[in-house]
C-alpha cells in the first residue's frame, strides 16, 4: 500500500479511479438512453426498442456502433478545427465534473473544498460546445440554435448558482461530501435539505432542465423550428459526442440534485446502512422525472423560457438566499438552517 | 387590474405538471397500443388493396383476356398490355407488366376488370432492395396469383355481398 501513497503508484490509483467512474458512467449512459426511450415510449402507449438484446437492452451499443462506422460530413464552409473541436469539448466537460462527486463517504476522486465551484466553473463552459458547434457550421439553423443556447444556458446558470448558495450557507461549506454530511439527521428521509429548501428543489429541478437543454426547454435543438439546432451539420462520431455529453449533463444533474436537497449517499430511512447504492437510487429517480418531463410536457416558447428564468426564477432565489441568509444568522427554526461544518 | 391570483397559484404550484405527471403515469401502465409488427400483425379488410396478381380459372388456363380495360382506366398508367391471339385462336396476353412504383393501389384495375383476373391481394410485404425488381412482368403476377390464390377467393368471396 505504500507505494500508492506518492509519486507514480499515486498517479496510478488515481488514474485506475477516474477509469472506474468513467466507465461506470458510460456503460450506465447506455442503459439510461435505452431506459429514456422506453419510459418516453411507454407514455406514449409504444413498445420502445424491443429487438437488439433481451428486451431491447442492447439497443444503445448497436447505435454506438451505427454512429462510429457511419461517415463524418464536414461542411465546406465550416470552420474545420472549431467545428471538430466542439463536439469533444461538449463530451469532456461533463466527463471532468464527475471527479468532484462523493459516492459513498470516502468514494470520491478529488475531495476538493470547493467542489460546487468547480462544478459550476466546468459546467458554464459547456456552453461554449454549443455556440461553437452552432457558428462553426457556418449554417442557418445552427447558428440560431447556437444563439439560443448562449442566452438560455446563461440565463438559467444565474438562477442555478443562486438557489445553490440557500444550501451553502446553511451547510458553510463548499464541499460535496460536507453538504451531504450536513443533511445526515435521526429524521432520516425528513433530515435532508428537500425539506426546508422545498421551493429551491423544484427551482432547481426546472433549472436543471432548462440548463441541459431538455425538454420542455430544448429550444436550441427545438425540431419543429430549427431541425436540430446546433446539431443540424454534425454527423456519425462527432454527433454522437454531442449527445453523449448532453445525456451524461444531465446524469450529473440528476447526481447534483440528489446530493445537494436528498442527502446523496445517506439512507431514508434511519437504521438501513448508508451507502452508494442509495445515491444511484436517487439518481435514477430524477433521471425518471427528467424522462418523464420530456414526455408530459409541451416545449415552451423562447420568451417564456426567458420570462420564467429572469421575472420568476431570479427573484425567487434571490429573495430565498436573503431568507436563508437572516435565517441562518438567527438560528430561526430551530437552527433548520444552520447546520455548519467545518471545512 | 389585480393580480390574478388563481393563475398565480395555478403557475406556482405547477399544477400543469402534476397533472400531466398524473396523465402520463396513467398512461405508462396500459397495455401497449402498437403491435410487435414483424411477429404480430393487425386485422386486414377483406377489400384490402395490396400486391397485384393475375388469377386463374381451377382448369390452369388464364382468366385475362387482353381486353385491356386495366390499362384504360389505370391513372398512374402503370399497366402495359401487348396481346395477340394464341394457336388456339383466344386473345391473350403476351405481355402485361405492371410498373409497381408507379402504382397508387386504387383498385381500379380490379373494378374495371371483368373476369376478375387482376386483382389486389392481401400481401403488403413485397418491399425489394433494388427498383428493378418492382417492375412486374406477366411471369410474376401470374406466380402471385398462384401464391395468393386461397387468401384472393376467400377475400373475393367475403366481400361479393357488398357489391
Amino acid at each position: 500500500m505504500e507505494f500508492f501513497s506518492h509519486g507514480f503508484g499515486l498517479f496510478l490509483l488515481i488514474l485506475a479511479q477516474c477509469l472506474a467512474v468513467t466507465v461506470v458512467i458510460l456503460v450506465s449512459l447506455a442503459f439510461l438512453m435505452y431506459g429514456d426511450r422506453k419510459i418516453w415510449a411507454a407514455v406514449q402507449i409504444r413498445r420502445g426498442p424491443n429487438v437488439v438484446g433481451p428486451w431491447g437492452l442492447l439497443q444503445s451499443f448497436a447505435d454506438f456502433l451505427k454512429y462510429i462506422v457511419k461517415e463524418i460530413v464536414i461542411p465546406a464552409g465550416a470552420d474545420k478545427t472549431v467545428f471538430m473541436l466542439a463536439p469533444m469539448i461538449s463530451f469532456v466537460l461533463p466527463v471532468i465534473v464527475w471527479a468532484v462527486i462523493p459516492w459513498a463517504p470516502g468514494w470520491v476522486i478529488s475531495d476538493m473544498n470547493v467542489g460546487i465551484l468547480f462544478i459550476f466553473a466546468i459546467s458554464s463552459m459547456h456552453v461554449y460546445a454549443i455556440i461553437m458547434g452552432g457558428w462553426a457550421s457556418n449554417s442557418k439553423y445552427p447558428f440560431l440554435g447556437g444563439l439560443r443556447s448562449a442566452a438560455q444556458m446563461i440565463s438559467y446558470e444565474v438562477s442555478l448558482g443562486l438557489i445553490i448558495i440557500g444550501v451553502l450557507v446553511s451547510t458553510g461549506s463548499l464541499n460535496l461530501s460536507r453538504i451531504v454530511e450536513a443533511q445526515a439527521g435521526s429524521w432520516g428521509l425528513f433530515s435532508w435539505y428537500w425539506l426546508p429548501h422545498l421551493p429551491m428543489v423544484v427551482l432547481f429541478f426546472v433549472s436543471a432542465l432548462a440548463e441541459t437543454n431538455r425538454p420542455p426547454f430544448d429550444l436550441p435543438e427545438a425540431e419543429s423550428e430549427l431541425v436540430a439546432g446546433y446539431q443540424v451539420e454534425y454527423s456519425s462520431t462527432p454527433f454522437l459526442l454531442f449527445m453523449i455529453g448532453e445525456l451524461m449533463s444531465v446524469f450529473f444533474m440528476c447526481a447534483l440534485i440528489s446530493i445537494l436537497f436528498f442527502g446523496g449517499w445517506l439512507s431514508p430511512i434511519p437504521g438501513i446502512p448508508d451507502g452508494a447504492l442509495w445515491m444511484f437510487g436517487k439518481m435514477l429517480f430524477w433521471f425518471f422525472m427528467f424522462s418523464m418531463m420530456k414526455a408530459i410536457v409541451p416545449r415552451y416558447r423562447y420568451d417564456q423560457l426567458m420570462r420564467i428564468g429572469w421575472k420568476v426564477f431570479l427573484p425567487l432565489s434571490l429573495a430565498w438566499v436573503a431568507f436563508i441568509g437572516l435565517a441562518a444568522q438567527y438560528g430561526w427554526l430551530w437552527g433548520t438552517y444552520q447546520r455548519w461544518i467545518g471545512g | 387590474m389585480g393580480i390574478p391570483v388563481n393563475r398565480a397559484a395555478w403557475y406556482f404550484l405547477l399544477t400543469d405538471i402534476v397533472l400531466g405527471f398524473r396523465v402520463g403515469m396513467k398512461y405508462f401502465f396500459k397495455p401497449k397500443a402498437t403491435l410487435n409488427y414483424p411477429h404480430e400483425k393487425g386485422h386486414l379488410s377483406p377489400r384490402f388493396r395490396g400486391e397485384h396478381a393475375l388469377r386463374r380459372y381451377p382448369s390452369g388456363e388464364e382468366r385475362c383476356i387482353a381486353c385491356k380495360l386495366c390499362e384504360a382506366i389505370c391513372p398512374a398508367q402503370a399497366i402495359t398490355i401487348d396481346a395477340e391471339p394464341r394457336e388456339d385462336g383466344s386473345r391473350r396476353t403476351t405481355r402485361y407488366d405492371i410498373d409497381m412504383t408507379k402504382c397508387i393501389y386504387c383498385g381500379f384495375c380490379q373494378e374495371a376488370c371483368p373476369v376478375d383476373a387482376i386483382v389486389e391481394g392481401p400481401n403488403f410485404e413485397f418491399a425489394t432492395e433494388t427498383r428493378e425488381e418492382l417492375f412486374y412482368d406477366k411471369a410474376k403476377l401470374l406466380a402471385n396469383g398462384d401464391r395468393w390464390e386461397s387468401e384472393i377467393a376467400r377475400n373475393l368471396e367475403l366481400d361479393a355481398p357488398y357489391r
